[in-house]
């Protein structure tokens, strides 16, 4: 993946489908640090799933019998000194509070650190394809003694627009686009 | 600034509108978007589908949807074009250019692009 946003896509899709109505995308930054987590409150995964998971013959997939998605996070992850942590809880043990987490460490320093990308685009892409799920955007960046936080969370969106509008009307993403847009220029 | 008072005044104007377009669509484009597509390039071509249908006012006739893997990674992206009752076209290696030209020709002409299609690439 030529840009971190685009891992973040792929992954949140996995959060989707595993049924989850809530996806939370937390990205926080210092100088030299960037942790990642994408967090579901979907039907989780087997603990015989979760132990197999970095393997890239592991899927969910029906296609082929391969699965890249997480591996190719991990990658990222590794090749800067950094790593991913899951952590999963299935539905059928504990559907209140059932879901998956995958944590990403980065040296941002590092040569084969990827850059992040164009974020909103994620963002936007999501909203697009599954606007009747809802999700929280966090963007925490404590950069040159800066600090600064870019956030986005449907569920006030939504309040507003009611069942009359859907997320993924053009006018609902371009205001989403530039809401964060404008967030990030401040 | 960017307030959520605005979404308000998208729904008071989209109101009306919904109402009309309820099954409407008679056309469907879908994206893939796996990994295989995202990594080949899809999340541009995907929204610049979405920008074009919106910008030709073709909301109304075409919808716009992410689709998983169909099992021919090496053509990603991938668009596959479903209209009413006829023959889906399978458009192969898609940039958003294309996409572009897509929607202008084919969705809003209703001639299909045959040298982007997967027929012309496995030639």
């Amino acid at each position: 993946m030529k840009e971190l946003s685009l891992n973040i896509l792929d992954i949140a899709q996995n959060s989707i489908t595993a049924e989850a109505d809530l996806v939370e995308i937390t990205l926080d930054e210092t100088d030299t640090e960037l942790t990642l987590s994408i967090k579901d409150n979907g039907f989780g995964m087997s603990p015989e799933f979760l132990a197999s998971v970095h393997d890239p013959f592991s899927t969910t997939r029906t296609t082929r019998k391969v699965g890249l998605g997480i591996p190719l996070l991990k990658l990222a992850a590794e090749q800067t000194g950094g790593g991913i942590e899951l952590t999963s809880t299935q539905r059928s043990v504990d559907p209140e509070n059932c879901g998956t987490e995958i944590r990403a460490f980065f040296h941002k320093d590092h040569l084969d650190f990827t850059p992040i990308g164009d974020v909103i685009s994620t963002v936007t892409t999501l909203l697009q394809g599954f606007p009747e799920v809802d999700y929280v955007f966090i963007h925490r960046m404590r950069e040159n003694g800066a600090e600064k936080t870019v956030a986005l969370d449907t569920r006030d969106m939504r309040t507003i627009l009611g069942d009359d509008v859907p997320l993924n009307d053009p006018s609902v993403l371009l205001w989403v686009r530039q809401m964060l847009e404008e967030q990030y220029a401040q | 600034m960017k307030s959520l008072e605005e979404l308000a005044k998208i729904r008071e104007r989209m109101q009306n509108k919904v109402i009309l377009r309820e099954g409407q669509a008679s056309t469907r484009v879908a994206v893939g978007m796996a990994t295989c597509g995202i990594a080949a390039g899809a999340r541009p071509v995907l929204n610049a589908f979405v920008e074009e249908v919106a910008k030709q006012n073709l909301g109304d006739k075409v919808t716009v949807s992410q689709t998983g893997c169909i099992g021919m990674c090496r053509f990603e992206p991938i668009v596959e074009v479903f209209e009413g009752d006829k023959e889906r076209v399978t458009y192969v290696k898609v940039t958003p250019d294309m996409a572009r030209e897509i929607v202008e020709k084919h969705l809003k002409g209703g001639k299909p692009i045959a040298e982007y299609t997967i027929g012309a690439a496995q030639k």
